[in-house]
């Protein structure tokens, strides 16, 4: 038992790297206090990347509709600010839990199946949603937008046109949902699904309750992506269909492969090199900057197969 | 109402030979390599564009371009599947699946980047237009076509299939792929070859789509997800199996589009998850 504990605590170790990361997150407040907004962005996306690496990079659930829990907790955050309440810590726990109901009701089909079925089922959740979304005119604005979205202010900050406050709410959730989504990595549960990912027939024949994990780290990330979408909301006072859109679910997907999946800081790496990638060539049309991220993707998948963290790593290991 | 009623069953059936063809190849191939090939109407594309160039540019008549359609189509499939699918046979899902995205965001990329990103079309010949009368009612000349079209495509398939060598082969190859090659067939030319053949017929489905649903460049990701539930519905490898999904899915669109607008593709979507939570091997699939 003791050599079990020393296990989890080696591997739950808090490295100097990590912690020179989190302080390098503040720099944008004095280096870069134009951009902001897009930090702000950032830290929404990276925090949507990474509820989908719980599923996908340690769970082994291979997601196509994983907008659906995103956009769920952006109309949870967007209409509750518009009809009852504009704050926004109850808007977020508002959204996380409606996104973690929701996610949970799915989770029961989902986990059951694999492969083709898999990649199908969770492209058609996304497509319903969407689609249902865009036929409820009256309650979502349908194609216009949600109109008369009001946050009221942070704990007494208002959110202001240069997005100080917004990018230190976004990223002040982003760490504390991290520590959360690390502690359940590092934990016997983490674990367990590390192994389910690599066989999934062997877990249950040891006598691991499979599904019921699978059941319930697709909840947490269900409610990880819900508060994700309740930030972009409240940053951005509007709510549009895009947020349940495929092309969000296969971009938080790239942004995931692209940083490395099954990694934890995978998709924040990957959301801050796509994001700002993605605003530098923002006067490129959208059809054009598809093609290098078609072309990324096949490069990904063929040369480096584990992201840049992987990549990194590998080389780092290479010399010893 | 009747004949209204006839008239949605025939356009959706009409529609459900596109789909039909568009999504035959793509059954057949994952049946036979379990490769996740989201490019399949990329494929579609490269027929499309070839039909429209060649009517609008070089003035070739509509039905001499649609075997350049399919050669084209053809053509490309079995380049890159030559050069770069045959390296992720092994690979997982998720490779599969990211990699033949990129190849779809590359291509609509592409062909928007050569012919805009306006709806393309072609002059059809005047045979094909207009109307033809049989039994009181009167039904669109080109949708008729199309439906002998997608029946003869199939009767072809089905006869290629069920008493040819090659179409033995490729039947033990989908059933049980180590055991055929431990009997000694070529699973991998099989595989080119059928893959080749999807292609071509996905090339000539698009070339087909252009009077129909128009052709753009985000064509191969609009009509993805039409592929994909004929595909998973229909069984993987199951070319009855293909025909039958692509018939329900191209009446129970029409129908919804004439009765139920308001609901948009959300019918679609739900009978899609209800279908593969009933049953995920497909209705005729065997796995």
């Amino acid at each position: 038992m003791a050599s079990a504990s020393v296990f989890f605590r080696q591997q739950a170790r808090i490295r100097p790297l990590e912690i020179a990361f989190w302080l390098a997150t503040l720099l944008p407040f004095v280096l870069t206090p134009s951009y902001l907004s897009l930090a702000s962005q950032i830290a929404i996306t990276a925090l949507f990347a990474l509820s989908l690496d719980l599923i996908l990079g340690y769970a082994g659930i291979v997601s196509l509709g994983h907008a659906a829990y995103f956009g769920c907790g952006a109309y949870a955050a967007g209409l509750l600010s518009k009809h009852y309440i504009g704050e926004p810590l109850t808007g977020l726990v508002v959204a996380g839990v409606a996104a973690g109901l929701l996610g949970y009701a799915t989770s029961h089909v989902i986990v059951r199946f694999r492969h083709l079925a898999l990649i199908m089922l969770t492209l058609g959740f996304g497509l319903l949603l969407a689609e249902a979304a865009n036929s409820a005119h009256d309650l979502t604005g349908g194609a216009d937008g949600l109109q008369g979205v009001r946050i009221s202010p942070l704990l007494g900050f208002k959110f202001d046109l240069y997005g100080r406050t917004a990018y230190a709410y976004s990223l002040a959730v982003l760490f504390l949902v991290f520590l959360v989504a690390r502690r359940v990595i590092h934990s016997p549960f983490g674990l367990a699904l590390r192994g389910i990912r690599e066989n999934a027939l062997r877990m249950p024949a040891i006598g691991a309750p499979s599904l019921a994990h699978l059941r319930k780290v697709y909840t947490i990330a269900a409610v990880m992506a819900g508060m994700a979408g309740a930030l972009l909301t409240q940053t951005t006072s509007t709510v549009s269909l895009e947020v349940l859109s495929f092309g969000r679910s296969a971009d938080v997907l790239v942004i995931l492969i692209l940083g490395g999946a099954g990694r934890l800081y995978g998709g924040i790496v990957g959301a801050i090199i796509y994001m700002v990638a993605r605003d530098q060539v923002s006067g490129m049309n959208p059809q054009y900057w598809y093609f290098w991220i078609g072309l990324l993707l096949v490069a990904v998948v063929m040369f480096l197969p584990n992201g840049i963290l992987g990549g990194l790593s590998a080389l780092h290991k290479k010399p010893q | 109402m009747f004949a209204s009623a006839a008239g949605v069953l025939f356009d959706g059936f009409a529609f459900g030979m596109l789909l039909f063809l568009l999504s035959v190849g793509l059954s057949v191939t994952l049946g036979m390599m379990n490769f996740v090939n989201l490019a399949h109407c990329s494929f579609a594309m490269v027929g499309g564009y070839v039909t429209v160039s060649l009517v609008n540019r070089f003035g070739w008549p509509f039905l001499a371009t649609l075997p350049a359609a399919f050669l084209a189509a053809g053509l490309v499939s079995i380049v890159l599947e030559r050069t770069l699918y045959r390296r992720l046979y092994r690979a997982s899902d998720l490779d599969q699946c990211l990699f033949t995205i990129g190849i779809v965001f590359i291509s609509v990329a592409a062909y928007a980047w050569f012919y805009g990103t306006v709806v393309q079309s072609t002059p059809m010949p005047g045979y094909l237009k207009g109307s033809v009368h049989a039994f009181g009612m009167s039904f669109a000349a080109y949708r008729v076509f199309l439906v002998v079209m997608g029946l003869a495509v199939g009767a072809l398939l089905i006869f290629l299939l069920e008493t040819t060598r090659f179409g033995a082969q490729v039947r033990a190859a989908v059933d049980n792929q180590r055991m055929a090659r431990g009997l000694g067939i070529d699973v991998d030319r099989a595989f080119m070859i059928t893959f080749a053949l999807g292609g071509g017929l996905a090339g000539l489905g698009g070339a087909l789509a252009i009077e129909i649903v128009g052709l753009d460049h985000a064509f191969a990701l609009n009509y993805l997800v039409y592929v994909l539930i004929v595909v998973a519905v229909g069984g993987l490898g199951s070319i009855g199996g293909s025909f039958a999904a692509a018939v329900v899915l191209g009446i129970s669109d029409m129908a919804g589009k004439y009765y139920f607008p308001w609901l948009g593709a959300f019918l679609i979507y739900l009978v899609m998850v209800a279908l593969l939570i009933w049953k995920p091997a497909g209705l005729f699939g065997k796995r």
